[in-house]
């Protein structure tokens, strides 16, 4: 911006204010774009930068352009990794969103009793915080003194084993299933909350019954609340690692180090000194979710359409 | 919702930003750059560095350091200590390889296990005591802690605490079942196939694979799975005699299904260890305090009696964990470090660790007939110091570890772990291991051979 004096004639200072108004834009959003700049680009750029190099123990840096990512491509423990993500996205995920819209649709009935305690109770999963939640959930898992165990114990079954290789995505998946079915219900809620009571009156009127109500009133009209849930919920299973990490301390052998992708980055950084390639493979899973997440819009909007 | 999309944001920035405090870390790597020459000094330099007003850090999270630290400051006062913990274990090397790398931010002290020494000596991260004159001290600590200093000809910590390994068991267990105390292995397999016969909830011992204990089994056994020449080249071998005997014998406990799955230091473990279902621990000498606490309801069922071996009258053991204080280049004042050092992991500090529940690697402490005749009563009485002392005279000599010891045993459950979790053939992890291990060495620019 200019120095305007105040004595400038007019045409100027007609000018000079619409400058300022262009202006005026960015000071209202400049605390914000100074926050995002510093701590989202910056670091993703950084990221970035840093996976173009190379660091050994004997050697030092040295700059090695896409060598990481040509790596990663053909890294078997990476994919081995995104795979299981991916197998966790497509069971999980419906499973908790159904759950979710299940409860949605009881508490919007009305016909519940003690509804708001239903309500609490559901979404309370949701403020134990992830770590107090997977340890909670480990020792129910335990395999010799905990809740299964003693179920094993007194059926004399050896059926159920939560922490063995074969149960354990399963065992995390109900964690998060636990965790978070109650928080996606609160946004089908809120979205079935803003329905207008006119469409009901006429449905009714109409002679519609509860389900056709479900299906032709009330899920089209939440679609936007489910689309967005999906994508928070397809995020969150890339971004799988607290839930995991906690539980290797129970189960080492149950879960890799490379076990998800987040897991595989932050071994190689922190365990192995890798930062460059740990960044590289963290740049790949963010574009990955990026595509996965917009794949997800688009098939949601479509249906809109 | 909008709360959570902020939520991810800040997470994901969060993790961009330790990465990027990682890589800051990791591009100045060429900022360390050794100081060429002597730069030791002398008893008189130490003595007057002492006496001068002065401020140390030290990095650790060993329990005794603190009263260490109280009496230091007591003794020598113009010195003041900034006792940190950074972090246990893993956590505390991350953050010290950090400040290497980054040339800046290290302390002037730090604690560093026997296993994870390597790693920091040979990346010339540490001062050679010998400049200081470290070597005189030699005979004052065990051949096995010592040898576990001495790298590459040169002294990188002195020793503080030492885990030569011994049997724990349950006698009440081993006397209700009418089973004698195993001296061999083949009795071990032998007590445990009875032990498990007689009570389907009762196991020998839990082991769900762990790379310490398993390094420190194959070194019992007489391997020498890691070997290196220089600082840059290195052999890994897993499938020598010394890992086969090892797998020989663990093989049969792991198919016949007679190791507890429980996994180290969990509750259920704890749980184990005080109900006797688990009823002996392979495990280093500092076991004691740990069993008082975590096992209290298990006072005065514990024994300890020396380590089963191959041949029957044999005695041979290995260290298992264990570690000693280093003092860093980038500090300041490496005399009144080192000034440090000889007081903590000297004779006045060591006496503190030991009353502390630590167990010592100087030889004065372990000789003294103090140390050796206190009974103890978690232990019925037993005098285990005598057994244990003597476990620190029998452990095999000639070990070494990898100059990237740390990262190699984050990554034992993906390989050995397997063949834990699929009761499969520890042979077969063992090579998997290798093989990781050997492939991360190269990639960090080693030259490694394997067979």
């Amino acid at each position: 911006m200019t120095t305007t004096s105040p004595v400038a004639d007019a045409p100027p200072l007609v000018q000079s204010r619409k400058r300022a108004g262009r202006w005026m834009g960015w000071a209202f959003v400049g605390p914000f774009m100074a926050v995002f700049l510093l701590v989202f680009v910056a670091p993703v750029l950084y990221a970035f930068y840093l996976s173009l190099f190379q660091n050994q123990m004997v050697g030092g840096d040295k700059f090695v352009g896409g060598a990481n990512y040509l790596q990663a491509l053909g890294d078997p423990q990476f994919w081995d990794s995104v795979i299981r993500v991916s197998v966790f996205l497509v069971v999980q995920v419906p499973i908790m969103l159904f759950l979710a819209l299940f409860a949605a649709l009881a508490l919007d009935s009305g016909r519940l009793r003690a509804s708001s305690f239903f309500r609490i109770s559901v979404f309370l999963p949701y403020a134990v915080p992830a770590v107090v939640a997977t340890l909670m959930w480990g020792f129910i898992y335990g395999p010799r003194f905990g809740l299964f165990g003693s179920i094993n114990d007194f059926f004399g079954l050896d059926l159920a084993e939560p922490l063995s290789s074969s149960w354990i995505l399963a065992s995390i998946g109900n964690i998060n299933t636990w965790e978070f079915t109650g928080y996606n219900m609160l946004i089908f809620y809120s979205a079935l909350k803003v329905i207008p009571a006119e469409l009901y009156e006429a449905a009714n009127l109409d002679g519609a019954g509860t389900f056709r109500v479900i299906r032709s009133i009330k899920l089209p009209s939440i679609r936007g609340a489910i689309g967005i849930a999906s994508i928070f919920s397809v995020i969150g299973s890339f971004q799988l690692f607290n839930e995991p990490n906690i539980l290797k301390a129970l189960a080492p052998n149950s879960i890799s180090s490379y076990f998800t992708p987040n897991m595989y980055a932050y071994n190689l950084s922190f365990a192995g000194q890798q930062f460059n390639y740990a960044a590289a493979i963290s740049i790949i899973m963010g574009v990955l979710t990026v595509i996965v997440a917009y794949v997800v819009q688009l098939s949601g909007s479509r249906k809109d359409a | 919702m909008k709360n959570n999309h902020r939520f991810r944001r800040v997470a994901t920035a969060a993790l961009a930003a330790s990465l990027m405090i990682g890589g800051l870390a990791a591009c100045s790597g060429s900022g360390t750059t050794a100081n060429a020459g002597a730069e030791g000094a002398s008893a008189a330099d130490i003595a007057k560095a002492l006496d001068t007003e002065t401020t140390l850090t030290v990095w650790g999270w060993a329990p005794q350091l603190e009263p260490i630290v109280e009496a230091f400051e007591a003794k020598y006062p113009k010195v003041h200590v900034n006792l940190e913990n950074v972090g246990t274990g893993n956590a505390h090397y991350t953050k010290l390889q950090n400040a290497v790398k980054a040339g800046s931010g290290a302390p002037d002290v730090a604690q560093i296990e026997y296993n994870a020494l390597p790693q920091f000596a040979l990346s010339d991260s540490l001062v050679n005591l010998k400049d200081f004159g470290a070597e005189e001290l030699k005979d004052n600590y065990t051949a096995s802690t010592w040898g576990s200093v001495n790298l590459n000809g040169g002294v990188y910590a002195l020793p503080q605490d030492s885990g030569p390994m011994a049997m724990f068991y349950r006698a009440d267990v081993f006397e209700k079942h009418g089973i004698s105390i195993p001296t061999t292995w083949d009795e071990y397999v032998e007590a445990g196939k009875k032990l498990h016969a007689a009570d389907p909830k009762a196991y020998i011992t839990s082991d769900t694979g762990d790379a310490g204990f398993t390094t420190s089994m194959i070194w019992q056994a007489g391997g020498k799975p890691y070997t290196l020449d220089g600082s840059t080249k290195v052999a890994v071998d897993l499938q020598d005699e010394g890992a086969k005997k090892w797998t020989g014998t663990w093989n049969q406990l792991l198919k016949n299904d007679l190791l507890s799955p429980v996994t180290s230091w969990s509750d259920e473990w704890y749980k184990g260890l005080s109900d006797g279902s688990i009823a002996t621990l392979i495990i280093g000498a500092w076991m004691p305090a740990n069993l008082e606490s975590g096992a209290a309801g298990a006072s005065g069922q514990w024994r300890v009696a020396p380590m089963p071996t191959y041949e029957k009258g044999a005695a041979a053991t290995a260290e298992n964990g264990g570690g000693g204080d280093a003092v860093l280049k980038q500090s300041k004042n490496k005399a009144a470090a080192y000034g440090f050092l000889q007081f903590a992991n000297g004779p006045e500090g060591s006496k503190i660790h030991a009353a502390n529940g630590g167990f010592p690697s100087t030889t004065a402490d372990l000789q003294s007939e103090a140390f050796l005749n206190a009974e103890n009563a978690y232990f019925g009485g037993q005098k285990i110091n005598e057994v244990l002392v003597q476990a620190s005279k029998d452990v095999v000599p000639g070990w070494s570890y990898l100059p990237f010891q740390t990262y190699a045993n984050s990554i034992y459950s993906d390989t050995v772990g397997q063949a834990y979790g699929s009761k499969g053939d520890l042979n077969d992890g063992l090579k998997a291991w290798q093989d990781a291990t050997a492939k991360y060495g190269q990639q960090q620019g080693f030259t490694v051979t394997t067979k």
